[in-house]
């Protein structure tokens, strides 16, 4: 993938998403997860596990972890590794805080669903 | 038909002593005596070395009890409550209480026990001033307790301490007032008293040692203590915990002799052949003694002597073992500096450990040991026979698991142990009598073993070697559920977590991580739902649930499917419907393009395939005709299943609907451990399968047969029988009661034929069925929880709770749209 210019697209302020919580942002690519730590910092990766495709959204947020509601996989959110004994990776897209707004890079949300 | 008379036994005091002696009498001879007590205290016998945890509040009164009502009725024993004996006559062999009962003997036990010592400084009299030697003195520390304020304790012995930390956790600001240059200074040496100083301190206790009381001071009620350097220290309640005295005066006034205690030969008997005396009253050899395992030895003892056995007390050695929680610390034998005494010490300041060893020609005796104890019964076994440690010298002080090999298997530990090692001091049982019961008897659960075997049943603190001799002996088969961790995140079981949330008064999520020093930052997947549901099971109505703790199924009160999508399962209340709420359901599927309805096993129907943000709209309809959640998402109650019972049926006996009916509008709407399922079933045929359900009721002609622990999921067993109740009323009563028992002792995820297993059917027949104020405790408890809970979330959610839940929180492609 070539680089491109991130244009940072606010979708969101903080406190529209729960302390060790996340929400869904509808993309043409398809749902992405945001999500918002217990310490207040925000990753999004897209709603999907890398195991069997669950809604990452839906998990219970620990630390800078999610588990997947569906099989328990526990995915880290700032690379989107898996954790533990199972091995895959779910992609991010490009987040940041500017004064409890949310934005993230809108030129990862063009294109084809990935 | 008749039996030669009985024998008349008079047991003066009602304590842990007599308790024990009678235990061993009614196996030996039960039918020997006609047996009367005299117990000055209003109430039956309980376990006074339990008295702290009841004060910090990890116990109850009701789990301290040793023998109830019931036990007494049952062996035919009368037991004269709140009656203090004030005379003694020998010559016409009777006893005579403060309210005017005689009693004749033919055998009289004196078991009066001790007192406090009470310091006599001015205003020791006040109101607020108490000593710590009976539930009284707790309960009044409780109420004092309830109050705040501050609380001096007199006394930094092992109960001044246990006192201390048990204000402490009830809230109180503790300073502990100490006469000597250490703490538990007969117990410890200096080296060990400092380290248990600074432990304390951590705490939040105050410790000033080398402090001599003055005065007390006050007006109408205590307010403060005064030392003799004139310093003063607030304080609401006073705590008097400098020591005992035996209770012999009441032997001595009736002749018998006595020094400082009642004086008794090695066969319990006092001056008088007709008279014994047993426990903290007697002076046997001139010593006193205040600890339990020394009573239990005379109790056994005393027994033999009352039937016409030999048998001798021979003295005892003893150990002592610090409960408060969190402090680790255990002595036993003589360890101060003389003449020919050697020590082998070990120190490990960084991780607060501190072992001392004193040796006396090649032999120990004395162990202080303090932050890693697990070596205490071994070193104690080695003093108590002497054994020659020449060859084991070198690597001695870093314990058992260091001898002859290089194992730090703890379990290789307990079995190098000999057979006869005691594990438990309390009540003097060996590692060959513990293994022996577990093998004969078949026992598989720590509550067996202390059942047959009374080891661990006492103090609870050889609880660890018990079930480490329990996994040596039964290997694979015994399952160490005790100990397991609730989660990486802690060392703790659920079960000290549950407790702890009561005594430490826990009541949020970050709380309970802080003060149990959780290792994560926040939890994990596996104990946040545990600890979400325990927190608002123990306080309903203070405790706000926390969503993000719950799984997705219950935050969002509906089933997530493999696809992300959802399914619906409105309630049906004993799996009946009607045909206005069957329209709704077919208008909700026709309208939200669901696509597909199936009929549950439950008796209810299920809509599979819903979209997450649909899910409120759909709740709105359904719930303008009255339908609400059906829970089958959640551990919780999910169906009531019935058959027509009498109302249709030719076979029926009972409304198996209605009853199915109240059943579940009693219970809907409560958060358990784990799922519970239901079923009524009109008659023994059984056609709602009543008997594989966590509860499951068959009607019978005369009433009601309560089933409970069946499963029929990953295990298939059949129910157990509870009770029979003869009304719908008592059934739901007695179902709620068992609901209530369960979700205070049910582990998260545990069912409830797996809980029943753990704590034992015994115990929960006890508490549900037998014992009517517990049941009916249980049962108000239940009603206060239900209060906050049965509020259906469905249409709070239709009406806009948790809107963000459902809801993206942005959409490009509506932008899109829009522009």
């Amino acid at each position: 993938m070539t680089k491109h210019d991130m244009s940072w697209v606010e979708i969101g302020q903080l406190t529209d998403i729960p302390k060790q919580g996340s929400r869904v942002v509808r993309t043409p690519r398809g749902d992405l997860a945001v999500f918002r730590s217990i310490d207040d910092e925000v990753f999004a990766l897209w709603d999907r596990c890398p195991h069997k495709g669950g809604p990452l959204s839906q998990g219970i947020v620990h630390g800078r972890n999610v588990t997947c509601p569906l099989h328990n996989w526990v995915i880290n959110l700032e690379d989107g590794t898996v954790q533990g004994p199972d091995e895959g990776c779910a992609r991010g897209v490009a987040v940041r805080l500017e004064g409890g707004r949310i934005l993230i890079d809108g030129a990862a949300l063009a294109g084809n669903a990935a | 038909m008749t039996s030669p008379a009985k024998q008349k036994l008079v047991i003066v005091g009602n304590g842990m002593a007599p308790g024990r002696m009678l235990e061993h009498l009614l196996e030996a001879a039960p039918e020997r005596f006609e047996i009367t007590i005299f117990n000055a205290e209003p109430r039956v016998n309980y376990d006074r070395i339990m008295l702290s945890p009841v004060l910090s509040g990890e116990k109850a009164y009701e789990d301290i009890v040793i023998h109830d009502d019931a036990w007494y009725e049952g062996h035919g024993i009368r037991l004269l409550k709140g009656a203090r004996v004030t005379g003694i006559d020998r010559s016409a062999k009777t006893v005579t209480a403060a309210d005017g009962t005689v009693a004749a003997y033919d055998k009289l036990v004196v078991a009066t026990g001790s007192g406090p010592i009470v310091i006599p400084v001015p205003g020791h009299k006040l109101p607020g001033v108490v000593a710590y030697r009976d539930l009284d003195d707790v309960e009044a520390m409780l109420a004092a307790a309830g109050k705040g304020g501050h609380a001096v304790v007199i006394g930094g012995g092992l109960l001044g301490l246990e006192a201390a930390a048990g204000l402490k956790m009830r809230g109180m600001e503790v300073t502990v007032l100490h006469l000597m240059g250490h703490l538990m200074e007969r117990q410890l040496d200096p080296a060990a008293g400092y380290l248990l100083e600074r432990s304390m301190e951590a705490r939040g206790i105050r410790i000033i040692t080398r402090a001599n009381t003055h005065a007390i001071v006050g007006e109408s009620h205590v307010e403060a203590v005064r030392l003799d350097d004139d310093t003063e220290i607030p304080a609401d309640l006073v705590v008097m915990a400098v020591g005992i005295r035996p209770a012999a005066e009441l032997a001595r006034e009736a002749g018998i002799e006595a020094g400082r205690g009642v004086l008794v030969d090695d066969a319990m008997l006092t001056s008088d052949p007709d008279i014994l005396a047993i426990g903290e009253c007697v002076e046997h050899r001139g010593i006193c003694y205040g600890l339990v395992a020394p009573l239990y030895e005379m109790a056994k003892v005393a027994a033999k002597t009352l039937i016409g056995e030999e048998a001798a007390y021979g003295g005892s050695v003893t150990a002592t073992k610090l409960k408060v929680t969190g402090v680790d610390l255990y002595s036993a034998g003589d360890f101060a500096e003389a003449e020919g005494r050697e020590e082998i010490v070990l120190r490990d300041a960084a991780a607060g450990v501190y072992k001392r060893l004193v040796l006396e020609s090649n032999r120990i005796i004395g162990v202080v040991l303090y932050g890693e104890t697990a070596d205490g019964p071994w070193f104690f076994d080695l003093l108590k026979k002497g054994t020659d440690v020449t060859e084991l010298r070198d690597t001695l002080i870093f314990g058992q698991a260091y001898q002859g090999g290089a194992q730090l298997d703890p379990m290789a530990a307990v079995a190098a142990l000999p057979d006869d090692a005691e594990i438990c001091g309390c009540n003097g049982i060996s590692k060959g009598t513990i293994v022996k019961a577990i093998r004969e008897k078949g026992l598989t659960a720590l509550a067996e073993v202390r059942a047959h075997t009374k080891a661990s049943a006492s103090c609870g603190t050889c609880t660890g070697l018990v079930e480490q001799l329990m996994q040596l002996t039964l290997g694979d088969a015994y399952s160490k559920s005790a100990v397991e961790p609730v989660c990486g995140c802690t060392d703790l079981g659920h079960d000290d977590v549950r407790r702890l949330i009561v005594a430490k008064e826990l009541k949020s999520i970050p709380a309970l991580m802080q003060e149990l020093e959780w290792r994560s930052s926040g939890g994990c997947a596996k104990c946040r739902p545990a600890l979400n549901y325990y927190l608002l099971a123990t306080w309903p109505e203070e405790y706000r649930d926390d969503g993000q703790s719950r799984f997705v199924n219950e935050r969002v009160h509906a089933n997530i499917q493999k696809n992300g999508l959802y399914s619906v399962v409105p309630r049906m209340w004993g799996g009946l419907t009607n045909p206005t709420e069957l329209r709704a359901i077919a208008d909700v599927a026709d309208k939200f393009a669901i696509p597909m309805v199936k009929m549950t096993g439950g008796q209810r129907v299920d809509l599979v395939g819903v979209k997450k943000e649909d899910l409120p709209a759909i709740w709105a309809d359904l719930s303008k005709v009255g339908l609400v959640s059906g829970h089958a998402y959640g551990k919780a109650l999910r169906t009531v299943k019935t058959c027509v019972g009498s109302t249709w049926c030719r076979f029926g006996t009972q409304d198996a609907m209605g009853l199915g009916i109240k059943l579940e509008k009693s219970l809907w709407g409560s958060w358990t451990p784990a799922k519970v399922k239901l079923a009524v079933s009109g008659c023994p045929r059984n056609c709602s399968e009543s008997t594989c359900k966590d509860v499951g009721i068959i009607c019978v002609d005369s009433g009601y047969e309560i089933h409970y622990a069946g499963a029929a999921g990953l295990d298939i067993k059949g129910t157990e029988v509870l009770c029979h109740a003869k009304t719908e009323e008592e059934t739901v009563e007695i179902v709620a009661a068992l609901i209530q028992l369960y979700r205070e002792q049910g582990r998260y995820l545990e069912r409830i034929y797996k809980w029943a297993k753990r704590v034992g059917e015994e115990s929960i027949k006890e508490a549900v069925v037998d014992d009517l104020d517990k049941r009916r405790a249980l049962v108000e408890r239940f009603a206060i929880s239900q209060k906050h809970a049965q509020d259906d979330p469905w249409a709070a959610r239709a009406r806009g709770a948790d809107a963000h839940e459902f809801a993206p929180l942005y959409d490009f492609a509506k932008l899109e749209a829009a522009e």
